[in-house]
């Protein structure tokens, strides 16, 4: 197969007549066969098909040929092929064969998988978000239940992995936490300067950051983040050592999963989140005081001052209360998600985007549920 | 095998090919031939560079030193529409398969032709179906993914993907690691028959001494860096090197020479598989 070649190609001399030219490969064959089937005879009349001019045949040119052979013939027509050289012929009869073999099959050679309509496709879609729903509340007690033995025997608690986990999802995640929770202060304040300003009151930027940014912003932003950052870190190494069989080699070990990835997991981001939390207090609230005195001119004496008067104990309480259960949220999805992957690389890809955005909509779930039962108890 | 004419007949000619990685010397001065139509197999023992030889020849790895050519093109200095050109002429079985796990078994096959031909959808999707049957597999495996596959079955798919753009040269990558017994023989007789009905040239590497007692027209013995030693099996199992010698000796070298002798002779069976090219 030069790299310069005549690509294959059908003259019609005179109306019963086919002369067939060229290279009758896969490369080169692709013009043809598009213009193929606007060639028509009628029933009865004989095509002579002269192929002596082929120069070279590969099994994809030799596929088109006898298609266009058994096309004309199931026309009606009656073709007869000569002159292909002798070398060819093989590889013509091997196609023949083979859609022999396939016609005489049922089912007739390409079967492809058959699409469920749009009923059952409902239905389906239905039953397997039942079974989901089952499996993560089987998975939640199969947690809770591995806890309680870890409980009962302290001995058994894996130290090692847990502060592993707190290192590289909690001391690692520092620097990002820092930037974005102190961002957020700027822009929540910034909003609320030229609003403070019209009423002149300036000094209450500090109500408005302490209490935004202790009870809602930081609590929220480090969950995104920490879902982001190790949910899916979380996912895909689950997943990955389910599809290379990582886990059932585990499970044969008697080396339960559950104990080995997922509680240290789970343990180390309910003791790193709130840690990371109030860290993101102390840099959101930064942040809001430097807009302060850059926009509204209130100096940190006079913030820091307002803000112990405005901010209550029980405000900075339930931000950090709510850091535990998005832990718990974040890290068990992530696990759950990872540890259903089936098949391969793929699918580490789809249960780690699938893990982040379930996490990030159970979070946001989560506190809008804590909202309400605060507002309930007053708090 | 210095001779013009033979290499006028090479699909493969390697002269003096060194790899290091690092300070550790993989192949130091490796000269070999692969024939056109010849099932020339790569043996050694772990580490001895054969799986690094082979990456040199398709194109993934760059060797420190020495040429190689690979049908007719020198792989040193190759312009990207030369090295497509060449890639399009050749297949290659990787050892797990390399499917791709997002397609189906019959949009792997069909994936070359759908990207290097201006075919019809249709048309590649009939095609892949048959080189799917060439592979011996049945027609439903086409609808399955990879992750459903049964080793086997992957192999035999991957092998169809690898003969979608019908190469001149096959390259197999231990087609028969992980096998059972009688799939490693399906084995055999689809590397024979592509031989001898499609004219191909065939390089494996492999450790199957079954797979070599039966199939292999000539053998490479890679060892220290070098090629140790190059002959059909028959005239290997008659030399002395220590490096060799593993292959013969011992109890599984004895039972897969004696199987062979069993049915016929090694010179018998490439004289038939000779015949029946012609």
């Amino acid at each position: 197969m030069p790299v310069t070649q005549s690509p294959a190609a059908i003259m019609q001399p005179t109306p019963q007549q086919l002369v067939l030219s060229g290279h009758w490969c896969a490369q080169s064959i692709g013009a043809l066969a598009a213009r193929l089937p606007l060639l028509h005879f009628g029933p009865g009349s004989p095509v002579l098909a002269d192929a002596a001019k082929i120069e070279a045949l590969d099994s994809s040119g030799a596929w088109l040929l006898q298609t266009l052979l058994l096309r004309l013939q199931h026309e009606g027509a009656v073709p007869t092929l000569q002159g292909l050289r002798a070398e060819f012929t093989p590889l013509l009869e091997a196609v023949a064969l083979h859609r022999k073999e396939v016609d005489a099959a049922p089912g007739h050679g390409v079967i492809a998988r058959a699409q469920p309509d749009l009923l059952a496709g409902v239905g389906l879609a239905t039953l397997q978000w039942c079974k989901l729903a089952v499996e993560a509340l089987a998975f939640v007690g199969e947690c809770a239940m591995a806890l309680g033995g870890w409980i009962a025997h302290p001995s058994r608690i894996r130290w090692r992995p847990i502060l592993f986990n707190i290192r590289s999802a909690g001391v690692d995640a520092l620097p990002i936490v820092a930037v974005l929770s102190f961002l957020l202060g700027i822009v929540v304040a910034y909003q609320a300067a030229d609003q403070l300003r019209q009423f002149g009151a300036n000094i209450f930027v500090a109500d408005l950051v302490g209490l935004s940014m202790l009870r809602e912003f930081a609590p929220l932003i480090t969950a995104i983040i920490i879902a982001g950052r190790s949910g899916s870190a979380y996912a895909a190494q689950i997943g990955t050592m389910a599809v290379t069989e990582e886990i059932d080699a585990m499970r044969t070990l008697a080396i339960p999963p559950l104990e080995l990835l997922v509680l240290p997991k789970v343990l180390a981001l309910v003791i790193a989140l709130p840690l990371l939390t109030v860290f993101a207090d102390v840099l959101g609230v930064f942040g809001g005081m430097v807009m302060a005195q850059a926009q509204l001119g209130v100096g940190f004496t006079d913030f820091l001052d307002r803000f112990v008067k405005a901010v209550s104990v029980t405000s900075y309480m339930v931000g950090i209360a709510k850091a535990p259960v998005f832990a718990a949220i974040i890290a068990m999805v992530g696990c759950f998600q990872g540890l259903r992957t089936r098949g391969g690389a793929d699918n580490v890809g789809r249960q780690t985007t699938r893990s982040v955005v379930q996490s990030i909509f159970l979070v946001i779930v989560a506190d809008a549920l804590f909202s309400v039962v605060f507002s309930v108890l007053e708090l | 095998m210095t001779t013009t004419a033979a290499n006028a007949q090479a699909v493969i000619d390697m002269h003096d090919v060194t790899t290091r990685f690092g300070a550790h010397v993989v192949h130091c001065g490796i000269d070999l031939c692969v024939r056109r139509n010849e099932i020339f197999a790569l043996i050694g023992g772990s580490g001895s560079g054969k799986s690094t030889l082979l990456r040199e020849l398709i194109l993934l790895h760059r060797p420190d030193a020495g040429t190689i050519r690979v049908l007719g093109t020198d792989l040193h200095a190759l312009s990207d529409r030369d090295a497509k050109a060449l890639r399009l002429r050749w297949g290659v079985l990787f050892q797990h398969g390399g499917l791709f796990g997002s397609l189906t078994v019959l949009q792997n096959v069909g994936l070359p032709l759908r990207e290097h031909t201006g075919l019809d959808s249709q048309l590649i999707d009939e095609i892949a179906a048959w080189k799917i049957a060439i592979a011996g597999l049945a027609p439903e495996v086409g609808a399955q993914y990879p992750a459903e596959l049964s080793g086997g079955m992957m192999k035999r798919a991957s092998l169809a993907r690898a003969l979608a753009l019908d190469p001149e040269l096959l390259f197999l990558d231990e087609p028969t690691a992980g096998l059972d017994p009688e799939g490693a023989a399906g084995v055999d007789d689809l590397v024979r028959g592509l031989r001898d009905d499609f004219g191909l040239s065939i390089v494996i590497v492999t450790h199957d001494l079954d797979l070599l007692w039966q199939v292999a027209d000539r053998v490479a013995v890679l060892g220290d860096g070098r090629v140790q030693a190059v002959g059909s099996m028959t005239a290997l199992s008659g030399l002395d090197n220590p490096l060799v010698r593993p292959f013969f000796a011992g109890a599984r070298g004895r039972a897969a020479q004696d199987r062979d002798h069993g049915a016929v002779s090694a010179g018998n069976m490439q004289q038939e598989a000779g015949w029946r090219a012609r």
